[in-house]
């Protein structure tokens, strides 16, 4: 008994710092990339290949001056910064990383990730409204229509997979992909997700709120040392759980010849984190009135006929 | 469980005491958002995690964001703060006050009282968790009716919004002539 204690206890602690430490990295990663991306060097003086970079900014960041405006209402303020890696860690929890490795299951594993990615707007929102300067404020007030207007189809467009799995149980649907992956039936619902995960985190090109040519920085233009790091980190660690997620629903978790199912995972998330990058080293930001319509015309409308012609071909093929 | 559900009631029942009082709106929403997610908690502990995820979703993640939206648009102030503050006087509170003791007095009756406890109105023990799929067949099934009632309600929303954002010279061209076009 004590033995299986143990074993959870390690599971949780092993996998939150394998979450936060990949999601430090990332910062590396990402520069890198886009330096490849973009025929530049990127960052390589720290250490071998320039890997110590994140622990160099991250000590800056522990030494810079933790200033909160005098204009500012401090206690939101305060909060702000700790709600999105709250949420955004606590989604991780019930993503499945291979039989036997994860943190909970939950039969509601999508609608946790969906109640806690709902719950994240909170720290952007509040962030801006609690800055008090005009910047924060519009950069504020555009995260707040962006998450809730994406979150819809994000939501809509999982229930395809829902459908097909017959659970919300995470684990279920990764079972129910044994045979085929998510992604071939669901393609649809696939790249709906995909770009709602986009918008959700807020990443390059749906990263209005904090638009650096329009609006400073955004929500965090007031925001300074570690608590502007943990925005950072955040963002980080959301892009970490879309991705763990788009693994789990559509590229089959785990599932996958010869390797072990944890090297599998991995692999896939490491994929879908480069994607993720690559994506912001080729798109242009678009703007705002374009973003909006484009949700609510083109993947509102799609995301509802996925859903309803996945429910008449399950419905067809069952009776 | 009991402790559980005594510690995240006490939690809903503090907060939402917090979200009447305070005279900042902002902050009010916020403890307002606390109380759903004790009340969340209740839910998942009942053994209705598909109603504890929903209320999380639906309330707090998206109807009090939008109420929060609004308050920050208008963004009032320090002086909204102090309107509210002189309008929350005790002789204020002493009909909302009343009735709500009324409930209370009712709740505590039914708690204490055995015959409910029995009937599985109230009580913890022997709670089985309640499938999402359980939910979804009896909603489209027994209470089908409802349903489509509250997608016609949901329906008749959804317009009138569309016509009051609707800017006026768009989808007739006759007004367009007339000039209005920006």
């Amino acid at each position: 008994m004590s033995a299986d204690i143990l074993a959870g206890i390690a599971n949780v602690l092993g996998i939150l710092a394998a979450l936060v430490v990949v999601s430090a990295g990332l910062v590396f990663v990402e520069r890198r990339l886009l330096g490849f991306w973009q025929e530049r060097r990127g960052p390589n003086r720290v250490g071998p290949f320039g890997v110590l970079q994140v622990v160099a900014d991250g000590v800056k960041l522990l030494f810079k001056e933790d200033w909160v405006p005098p204009f500012a209402d401090r206690g939101v303020f305060i909060l702000a910064p700790a709600i999105v890696l709250i949420a955004t860690v606590l989604a991780f929890a019930v993503v499945p990383i291979a039989p036997g490795i994860g943190v909970v299951d939950l039969n509601v594993g999508i609608l946790f990730v969906l109640a806690m990615a709902s719950l994240a707007v909170y720290s952007v929102v509040l962030a801006g409204w609690a800055s008090n300067s005009k910047y924060a404020f519009l950069g504020g007030l555009r995260a707040a229509a962006q998450m809730i207007s994406y979150e819809v189809y994000m939501g809509l467009s999982l229930m395809g997979v829902v459908i097909l799995a017959g659970s919300f149980d995470l684990r279920a649907i990764v079972a129910a992909q044994a045979d085929m992956w998510f992604v071939v039936p669901q393609i649809l619902g696939f790249f709906i997700f995909a770009v709602a995960g986009i918008a959700e985190t807020h990443r390059l090109p749906f990263d209005l709120p904090e638009a650096e040519t329009e609006l400073v920085a955004g929500y965090h233009t007031e925001y300074s040392g570690m608590k502007f790091g943990m925005f950072f980190v955040g963002e980080y660690v959301g892009m970490v759980v879309v991705s763990g997620l788009i693994v789990t629903l559509f590229l089959g978790g785990w599932h996958g010849p010869l390797l072990p199912p944890v090297v599998w995972f991995v692999l896939k998330l490491a994929v879908c984190l480069a994607v993720f990058v690559l994506l912001r080293a080729a798109l242009p930001r678009p703007r705002y009135d374009q973003l909006m319509s484009f949700g609510w015309k083109v993947l509102l409308p799609l995301s509802l006929l996925n859903l309803v012609v996945t429910g008449g071909v399950a419905l067809a093929l069952d009776g | 469980m009991t402790a559980a559900f005594l510690i995240a009631a006490a939690v809903a029942v503090l907060t939402t005491a917090l979200a009447l009082t305070r005279s900042n709106a902002v902050h009010a929403l916020l403890y307002l958002v606390v109380s759903l997610l004790a009340v969340a908690v209740v839910f998942f502990l009942y053994g209705a995690p598909l109603a504890a995820a929903l209320e999380i979703i639906v309330y707090a993640g998206a109807i009090i964001v939008l109420f929060v939206f609004v308050v920050i648009m208008l963004n009032l102030g320090p002086e909204a703060t102090e309107q509210e503050r002189r309008w929350l006087q005790p002789d204020i509170w002493v009909g909302p006050s009343l009735l709500a003791a009324v409930l209370l007095v009712e709740l505590a009756v039914l708690l204490t009282d055995g015959s409910a406890a029995a009937a599985g109105v109230v009580g913890p023990a022997g709670t089985r968790a309640v499938e999402a799929r359980a939910v979804g067949i009896r909603l489209f099934g027994p209470y089908l009716l409802a349903v489509e009632l509250a997608s016609f309600l949901l329906l008749a929303g959804l317009v009138g919004a569309w016509h009051l954002g609707r800017r006026p010279w768009q989808g007739s061209p006759a007004r367009e002539e007339e000039g209005e076009a920006p």
